[in-house]
Parts: structure tokens; C-alpha cells; sequence
């Protein structure tokens, strides 16, 4: 199998980075990474997650849409479009990897998101094993296995550098290049180190979380349950969860009026907003408690119903780790499933 | 302390002073306790925990736990979350006579992000060990020295003494100097303005407009903030324009000047850990020497100088003698 030695690294990235946008996770301090684009010889994060998800790559915070101006007393319309630009993102983990196709299964069916799509189909994702998974890290309960990520091409880490298997054509394409940084190792190395990231997932203090209280057709036993109301009540709706969340996917269409021109962008947005649902007719979420419910009733009956099963969480933890108030996805499966036995 | 605590409210709670208590209610991990509300002893003695990491501000939550009715709640307060107190007080937005107020003594509050960046993760469970933390993790057991792995807003303490409450566990404590408070404001200000500029564009830029730092603000406590309030005209999710989106920090921290108390919940709450509490310590700083010192949530009688008018007051020029700085 082709290896990439850890000291080869730097020379690997730089060589790809003449063929197309590189994006690697950064460290900005001990322990807190952000994707920044690869510049040589600028060390890349050892860390387990960036703080934020990779979803920004296909569907960032904010984007402009489309602008208009009044030129001749006529509108003139402004093409803002910028995502036909060749990338790739280094270092995804199997979680972040996974909700790419939660993304796709919501921006990819009709009416097809054109900038989402394009930013997909211009991306190579880059995926990396998990050596040490930390405490929030939940993905097995949605049956991704950290130690076998999708991607277009997966490195496998060991203490010295990485085994590489190219599983897709665009992959393979990638690595065409780059052959000479690579070397022939026995496999057995991928094998264990594999292995040992299996082992960890077993001790995490989140494995065996189960998840067969959830799922599609569960809305009526849930929707009504008495726990969302302690559940939610220290919730400040903040929408942190939803924003370092790889799989929420929501966003508004505003107009903003520069004085000489508008430009239509769309931002994140969040259930856990108050305006979230708020129209002509009223605001059927009245209270932080509706927000709350729909956030998770979202990811865990919501999505399953509609998309034969899958549900729209990946395990990732980063809500576990952001949340001002440690309240998550976590605890609200153990509250429903407890309550649930007993009943 | 937890004990004390417990035995205190179950006894409130048994006598008939107060129909609830506010507190914080244990987690996964040992770190991430959720503030709750309790209302029996069975609750209390189930999940109410108080240690090294609840360190959230609960001042907040009484704005509207003191509006309901059927009796008091009982809310233990730190220094710094009586201070946060006294000043919702004296913007008559809690209701004094439905809250019971117990003053807790406060060493400083573990920051779980400085355990981690000590290269500590995997965390099965914390416990206090003398001075140090003995951290088991899935990769075997860690220790860290606890006065390392104190939050920001801790280390820069500005009393542990508490400005209200109907009766205090422990021994009261005292006002502290403010040198090492200031001094990241300090630093800020023996920068040049572009300095200044792109230090704070570089921290801005990593913010992702999750709203935190405002709704976790005990300041902030307008029913309609200007950002969410469509008719506004700045209302904003996240700007079109990046320049646009920094005055969301510039705008919020001009709102709270005055009455900001840094109890530091915004730097505390912040997923991107932007030091959004050198934005308000600089307006601090500033009322301090331009106005004389002044703290908010001190008293609930003292008049915030911002709102206040006397003769000896800085006039607009201030701005230009004073330099760029
Ligand atoms: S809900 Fe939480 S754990 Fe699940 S994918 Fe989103 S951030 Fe990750
Ligand atoms: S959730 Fe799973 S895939 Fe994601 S970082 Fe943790 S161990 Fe890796
Ligand atoms: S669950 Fe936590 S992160 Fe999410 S909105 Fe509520 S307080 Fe904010
Ligand atoms: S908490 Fe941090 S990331 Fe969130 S809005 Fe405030 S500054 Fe931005
Ligand atoms: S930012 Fe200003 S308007 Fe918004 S809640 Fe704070 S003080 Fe009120």
C-alpha cells in the first residue's frame, strides 16, 4: 500500500497545491483548528476537529447570491458567483465526511442548490482516520467507523505518516501527480492502526449510546414527552449548536442595501432562533422549548422519516463541546430513551 | 461546599422560604453541568452539583424565574453573578422579593478549554486533588495544576466580595486590584491603531454570529435586540459584507458600556475564543478614568455615568485629546 512519510508531508501538500486550492485544519491555539488554505512550510493541526465543521467548504456562512443595480434606469444584475474554483480539504474526519451526503440528500434533491452543487462537484475530500478520538466523539452510534472514512482519498495515520487509498477516480487523478512523495509499505501497519482506533471507540465514555428510541414514525410518542421542558430550559438560544454543526443546514435569503446597489445573500440560520418561524400568519414556536424540541426532533425523527432512515446526526460531538450551557444531542437521547424504558 | 449547599436549599425548600432552587445539574463528563431548577429534595440529592467547573452565571435566568409566580426561587450567586445581579436589579428587570439570595465563596472557576490545550482529552471523569486536577482519560491519567487551568475571567477577579444577598456561606471576601484586569487593555492600547485594527479584524473574523455572547449576557436584555428586530434596519443572522459583520461585536459592546459588570460570560461562551471581554473592559477602563471609577452592579443607588449628567463631565474633544490611543 502507498505511504506518506510525516516529514514528506510538507513537500506532498506544497507539490498538490500547485494543481488546485488546498485547505488544511490549522492551529489558531493549542487545541483549536480552523481550515485556513495551505501555505508551505505552515504546520499542519495535529488536532482530533476543527471548531468549526467542514460544511462552510459546500455551504459557507455566508455567501452573496446575486446583486442588483440601477444603471440607465435599468436593473442591472450583478453575477457575484465565485464556485467554480478546483479545491481540496485535507484532514476530514469520518464524521464530517459522512454529513456531506447528509448535505447532498437535502441541497441535491429537486430544486437542485446550484452553488452547493458546484462547490461539491469541484471539491476532493481528503479524509483522515481518527488516532485519538476524545470523549465527545459518538459517530459509531451512527454506524460510521472512524477508522474507515468515505472520501475521495483516505489516509490512514500511524505514528509516522499515513497509508493513502485513493477510492474515487478524482482521487486517483489527485495522487497521479504526486507518486514520487509516496512509498510502497506492507499493509499490515494500516491494519493496526486501524484496529487500535476501533479499540478506543469501545472505551469512549459515549459508546453504546443506542439510538432505537429515534428514528422515522416516532413523532408521536416523542413530540409530546414532558422532558423537553426540563430539557430546554437552561437553553439560552444561542444557535452555536446549530452553527459548529456539520449537518444543520437552514439558512435565510436577506437583501442587503449598500446604498449604491442590494445584494441577495443567505446566511446561516437556526430552529433555535425566536424569528426562525415567524410569518405573515404568527410564530407557531412560541417559546425556547418548540426551538429546542425542533432541533432535535429535526435530526432524530425528522430527517430519518424522510430520508429511509438516516439520521441527520454524525456523532461529531462538536455541540457537545461548544454548547455555553453542556446541554446536547447527548443528553437528550439518554432523557427520551430513560424515559422511554420506563414506560 | 456542595454538601453545605444542598442541605441549605433542601432546607429552604423544607421550611417554605423558597418553592425552588437554581442550580447547576450534573453532566457526561463531569464538566458539562447544565444549570437547572430543582424543586424537591430528591432532585437535588439526584443531580445538584456544585464544583470547580459551575462556573455559569445563573443572574440571567432570574429575570424570568423572578417573574413567575408560586413563591421564591433560591439562586447561590458568586462574587461576580451578585454583581450581575445587583445590576438587573437596578434596571428593574428581576423581581427582588421573588428571589432568594445565597452568597457563595469563590476560589475561580475551571476553564475545561485550558485543560484541553494542555493536551489533555479523552476525559472520563476530573477529581480535585489538593492543588491539582487528576484528570482520567481513555489514555491513562493526567494531572494538571488547577490555578493553571483557571478561566480567564477568574484570573482577573475583580472582587470576591458580594455586593447583595440575604445570607452568605463561608467567609466573605474582598475587592481586588484591578491592574491585572486591565492589563490586556493595557496592551492593546501601546499598539498602534492598525495594529489595533487588524488585531481585532483577525479576532472578528473567526466569529460565526452563533449569538452566544449576547444571549448568555446578563446585560443584554432586551426583549427585541436590535439585531433580531426586523424593523431596525440593522437586523443581521450574519452580514453580507465581513466589515458589516464586525460592528454586530462594536455596536453590542457600546450597548452594554456602563453596564457591562465583567462577569465574563461572553469570553466564557465564545466556540471561537475571541477575547470579546477586552472590547468591554476597554469601555471599563475608559469610565474609569474619564469618569472616576465606577463599577456596575456595585449598588443599586450609584448612577451609571454614561446615563447621568454633571459639569465635570468629558466633553466630546476627549476624543481627540486623548489621541489616537
Ligand atoms: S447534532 Fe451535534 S453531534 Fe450531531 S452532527 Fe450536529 S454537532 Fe455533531
Ligand atoms: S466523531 Fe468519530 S469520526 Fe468524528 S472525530 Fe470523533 S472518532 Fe473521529
Ligand atoms: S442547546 Fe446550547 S448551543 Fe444550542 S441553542 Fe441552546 S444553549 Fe445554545
Ligand atoms: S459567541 Fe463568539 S462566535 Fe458567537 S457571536 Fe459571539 S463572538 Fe461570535
Ligand atoms: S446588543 Fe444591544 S439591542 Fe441587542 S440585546 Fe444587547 S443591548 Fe439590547
Amino acid at each position: 500500500m502507498k505511504f506518506l512519510k510525516r516529514t514528506d508531508l510538507d513537500c506532498f501538500l506544497t507539490a498538490a497545491a500547485e494543481h488546485r486550492t488546498i485547505y488544511v485544519p490549522i492551529d489558531e491555539e493549542p487545541n483549536k483548528s480552523a481550515y485556513r488554505r495551505y501555505k508551505p512550510r505552515t504546520p499542519v493541526s495535529q488536532g482530533l476537529k476543527t471548531t468549526r465543521s467542514a460544511k462552510d467548504f459546500f455551504f459557507p456562512q455566508t455567501e452573496n447570491l446575486v446583486g442588483f443595480r440601477i444603471e440607465d434606469k435599468k436593473i442591472k444584475i450583478l453575477d457575484p458567483r465565485t464556485e467554480h474554483e478546483d479545491f481540496a480539504v485535507f484532514g476530514v474526519r469520518a464524521c464530517d465526511a459522512r454529513s456531506f451526503g447528509i448535505l447532498d440528500k437535502v441541497f441535491l434533491s429537486e430544486p437542485v442548490d446550484t452553488y452547493y452543487q458546484n462547490r461539491r462537484a469541484h471539491g476532493l475530500i481528503l479524509t483522515m482516520t481518527c488516532r485519538r478520538p476524545a470523549e465527545t466523539c459518538f459517530c459509531t452510534a451512527f454506524g460510521i467507523d472512524p477508522a474507515s472514512p468515505e472520501g475521495d482519498i483516505v489516509f490512514t495515520e500511524t505514528a509516522d505518516g499515513w497509508y493513502i487509498e485513493p477510492k474515487t477516480e478524482g482521487g486517483r487523478d489527485f495522487l497521479a501527480p504526486l507518486e514520487e512523495f509516496l512509498e510502497e509499505r506492507d499493509e499490515g501497519g494500516a491494519e493496526e492502526a486501524k484496529a487500535r482506533t476501533r479499540e478506543t471507540m469501545e472505551k469512549l465514555p459515549l459508546a453504546g449510546l443506542k439510538t432505537d428510541s429515534f428514528g422515522g414514525g416516532k413523532t408521536k410518542e416523542l413530540f409530546d414527552r414532558p422532558e423537553w421542558a426540563s430539557l430546554s430550559e437552561a437553553c439560552i438560544g444561542c444557535g452555536t449548536c446549530t452553527f459548529v454543526c456539520p449537518t444543520c443546514q437552514c439558512y435565510d435569503i436577506r437583501d442587503y442595501d449598500t446604498g449604491r446597489e442590494v445584494r441577495r445573500f443567505r446566511c446561516w440560520d437556526s430552529c433555535m432562533y425566536s424569528d426562525f418561524t415567524k410569518m405573515a400568519g404568527g410564530n407557531p414556536r412560541l417559546t425556547q422549548k418548540e426551538r429546542f424540541r425542533q432541533r432535535f426532533m429535526h435530526k432524530l425523527v425528522y430527517f430519518p422519516e424522510n430520508n429511509g432512515g438516516e439520521f441527520g446526526c454524525v456523532g461529531c460531538g462538536r455541540c457537545l463541546a461548544s454548547c455555553p450551557i453542556h446541554m446536547n444531542i447527548v443528553k437528550v437521547m439518554k432523557t427520551l430513551s430513560e424515559g422511554q424504558d420506563e414506560q | 461546599m456542595q454538601e453545605m449547599m444542598k442541605n441549605r436549599a433542601k432546607a429552604l425548600l423544607a421550611d417554605g422560604t423558597v418553592s425552588r432552587v437554581i442550580g447547576w445539574r450534573r453532566g457526561e463528563f463531569s464538566y458539562d453541568v447544565t444549570p437547572a431548577v430543582f424543586e424537591t429534595a430528591e432532585e437535588l440529592e439526584r443531580d445538584f452539583v456544585f464544583d470547580a467547573f459551575c462556573g455559569a452565571n445563573v443572574s440571567k435566568y432570574l429575570i424570568r424565574e423572578s417573574a413567575k409566580d408560586g413563591g421564591r426561587i433560591l439562586a447561590f450567586l458568586k462574587p461576580c453573578d451578585a454583581f450581575s445581579f445587583n445590576q438587573l436589579l437596578a434596571e428593574h428587570r428581576v423581581r427582588r422579593e421573588n428571589v432568594y439570595l445565597i452568597g457563595i465563596p469563590c476560589a475561580g472557576k475551571a476553564d475545561i478549554d485550558r485543560i484541553k490545550k494542555a493536551g489533555i482529552d479523552g476525559v472520563l471523569g476530573i477529581a480535585e486533588d489538593g492543588e491539582d486536577f487528576v484528570v482520567s482519560t481513555v489514555y491513562g491519567e493526567e494531572r494538571v495544576k488547577q490555578a493553571d487551568v483557571l478561566a480567564e475571567r477568574c484570573l482577573a477577579c475583580k472582587s470576591k466580595r458580594h455586593p447583595v444577598y440575604d445570607e452568605l456561606l463561608g467567609e466573605e471576601g474582598e475587592d481586588l486590584p484591578d491592574d491585572v484586569r486591565f492589563a490586556g487593555v493595557a496592551k492593546l492600547e501601546t499598539m498602534t491603531a492598525e495594529e489595533r485594527f487588524d488585531f481585532w479584524r483577525s479576532e472578528l473574523s473567526k466569529c460565526i454570529r452563533c449569538n452566544a455572547c449576547r444571549n448568555v449576557c446578563p446585560a443584554c436584555t432586551c426583549e427585541n435586540c436590535v439585531f433580531d428586530n426586523p424593523d431596525s434596519g440593522i437586523s443581521q443572522k450574519t452580514a453580507a459584507d465581513p466589515f458589516e459583520e464586525n460592528m454586530y461585536h462594536i455596536i453590542r459592546a457600546f450597548h452594554v458600556a456602563g453596564r457591562c459588570t465583567d462577569c465574563g460570560e461572553c469570553s466564557r461562551v465564545c466556540p471561537e475564543h475571541i477575547p470579546l471581554h477586552l472590547l468591554n473592559r476597554k469601555f471599563i477602563k475608559d469610565i474609569d478614568e474619564l469618569y472616576g471609577t465606577y463599577r456596575a452592579g456595585e449598588d443599586d443607588g450609584t448612577k451609571n455615568p454614561l446615563t447621568s449628567y454633571t459639569e465635570g463631565d468629558a466633553e466630546a474633544s476627549v476624543v481627540r485629546e486623548r489621541g489616537r490611543a
